[in-house]
């Protein structure tokens, strides 16, 4: 665990005390940042604070969660590659207000990952430049990470429309 | 509907020629003019192809020998790994993941058990990192032969990819000794081993590590310098330093751009402060550079194998059975009453092992890249929430841009040297 404190002055002096708080478990370092500050804050780390890269970018859906306030909790991990740096940034969604803007201008490689976040969540990534299904069906219907899908579906399986040679 | 799906590619790819159109004339081998859209061929690559060699679909927009537009379409062996996790526990669940990256199953066993050890901040024995070492080490290599041949194989050098297949039935046989499965090993366990390595298995590590150097000289000498294997492969898919750092590449294919991280040296997880090796890098982020990256990376797990196998430290395998982690030994069990209370508190779901209500991420260097796993422990014996970090599927979104302006023929170049497992990719 290499020390942020550098780090987090700079935030500190920019974006003042007010909505992000820092905390540290076993050798993970977190942020906790409101939705409509996250892109700011991870421009600002990406731009100031070096974090060049992107490692992943996940969702949890805290719906049973015992004494969680929000539901949705994106993940974002990012590393500097000249230091070592990791952070992990937080932000809280709640329905029906799914949208975060895209970090795809910042880091190229949160295209695939957002889009899987997407694809399994339903957040909707504003700016993302192909927010499109990724690893299901485009007409799949429903968001299978979510805790109020079942884990042996719909269905989907039985009901999925067979394609005859002639059609295509 | 798949059919339907490829309609709207078609849409895509269009947007693809705009783009192209400008792009063209900075590739040498392209024709300069890029006007009448009519000579474009869509070519479907896969989903069953014999050069992908996983399940997956690449809708090629093609010029002649030139490939101007790709668009990956993936998710035909999704099955829901990260849904399953939510609900197998901490044991049950290393044997979804010898299911993800089935070329180097051990790695992947290695990487979700630290990430659930680390949540629970449980210290591992001496011997059961040394032997984690090993086996990583070992599937490391084993899956760089896989990927190195692979590659050779696709690019039209058939024997160096029997050469290297040959010395992986090898490391199967050593894995079935361990663990009494060559593919689907399930190794690991939440504090521990399935069972301790047998003096057998010790013998034939070292075994290996005398032969394999004969072998490995020998694959080496017919692709390293083979004329047609460096001119398929060099200057083709090239990836710059910046792109690798934006796009989130790690692994090799990193290191081969010039990136100069591992997470062996950056942040020394199980015992891999107490070897010597080095972190090969390279400056030429081409297919060829990603080959000899990876063949150099094979010689220095070799020598972490070598290391840890001669000074394989004596001790319990597992942790202390108080931990509540792990079983205690059967001789305990029958033979001592605190042992008895013990077995039945494990295996008790109340009174078991029980993560902390917290989140974790960790991660490994696996073979192919950074493996890690994004644990939501809820204070029972399940994840609440199990994402992995899959190398694959990071790396294939490089694809379409790696291979713009190249032949068809390389694009089993650039698969190659990307070593895409469609079951990491999709999960």
């Amino acid at each position: 665990m290499i020390d942020l404190s550098g780090v987090l002055e700079q935030l500190k002096s920019r974006f003042g005390e007010r909505s992000w708080d820092y905390s540290e478990f076993h050798s993970n370092q977190r942020l906790v940042v409101a939705a409509d500050q996250c892109f700011s804050v991870l421009e600002f780390l990406k731009k100031t604070c070096g974090f060049d890269m992107l490692i992943d970018v996940t969702c949890v859906d805290y719906l049973h969660y015992r004494g969680a306030k929000d539901r949705f909790g994106l993940v974002y991990i990012v590393l500097n590659t000249v230091t070592g740096q990791r952070l992990i940034v937080r932000a809280f969604l709640n329905e029906p207000e799914l949208t975060i803007p895209s970090v795809v201008p910042l880091w190229e490689g949160a295209n695939w990952m957002e889009r899987e976040v997407f694809d399994m969540y339903g957040i909707v990534f504003a700016g993302h430049p192909d927010l499109r299904r990724i690893l299901l069906p485009d007409e799949f219907i429903g968001f299978p990470l979510r805790k109020d899908y079942p884990l042996r579906g719909r269905g989907e399986r039985h009901n999925f429309e067979r394609i005859t040679r002639g059609e295509g | 509907m798949r059919h339907s799906r490829l309609r709207e590619s078609g849409d895509d790819t269009n947007r693809f020629e705009q783009k192209v159109a400008v792009d063209m004339s900075l590739v040498m081998d392209a024709p300069q003019k890029v006007v009448d859209q009519e000579y474009r061929w869509t070519l479907n690559f896969g989903p069953q192809h014999p050069a992908t060699h996983t399940t997956l679909r690449l809708v090629l927009q093609i010029e002649g020998e030139t490939v101007v537009g790709a668009l990956p379409d993936i998710g035909y062996l999704h099955s829901g790994f990260e849904k399953i996790g939510e609900h197998l526990n901490y044991n049950q669940y290393v044997a979804v993941t010898d299911r993800m990256n089935y070329i180097s199953p051990l790695a992947n066993n290695v990487a979700w058990h630290q990430s659930v050890e680390s949540l629970i901040g449980l210290q591992l024995p001496k011997r059961c990192q040394y032997i984690r070492v090993i086996l990583a080490e070992l599937a490391r290599v084993s899956d760089h032969l896989l990927s190195c041949g692979a590659m050779a194989l696709d690019t039209g050098a058939f024997t160096a990819f029997l050469y290297a297949f040959n010395q992986r039935e090898v490391l199967y046989q050593i894995f079935e000794t361990l663990c009494g499965a060559r593919f689907t090993t399930s190794y690991s366990r939440v504090g521990g081993l399935m069972y301790d390595a047998t003096p057998e298995f010790i013998r034939q590590v070292k075994q290996f590590v005398r032969d394999f150097p004969k072998v490995y000289v020998e694959i080496s000498r017919l692709l390293n310098r083979n004329r047609i294997f460096v001119e398929r492969t060099k200057g083709i898919g090239i990836l710059t330093k910046e792109q690798a750092i934006n796009r989130s590449v790690t692994g090799p294919i990193a290191r081969a751009s010039g990136v100069t991280r591992d997470l062996r040296k950056d942040q020394p997880y199980l015992a891999y402060s107490d070897f010597d090796f080095k972190v090969i890098c390279s400056n030429g982020g081409d297919c060829f550079h990603r080959y000899l990256v990876r063949m150099l990376e094979i010689e220095e797990s070799m020598k972490i194998v070598e290391q840890a196998i001669n000074n394989l430290p004596e001790g319990p395998v597992n942790v202390d059975p108080e931990e509540r982690a792990i079983l205690p030994s059967k001789d305990k069990v029958y033979n001592t009453i605190e042992g008895l209370i013990t077995h039945f508190e494990v295996v008790m779901t109340n009174r078991g092992l029980q993560a902390p209500k917290a989140e974790h991420y960790d991660a490994i260097e696996a073979p192919n890249g950074e493996l890690g796993f994004y644990i939501v422990g809820d204070g029972s014996d399940k994840a609440y929430r199990a994402r992995c970090r899959p190398p694959s599927y990071i790396h294939f979104a490089l694809f379409p841009d790696m291979i713009k302006g190249h032949t068809i023929s390389d694009v089993v170049a650039v698969l190659g040297s990307l070593n895409i497992i469609a079951a990491e990719l999709d999960r």
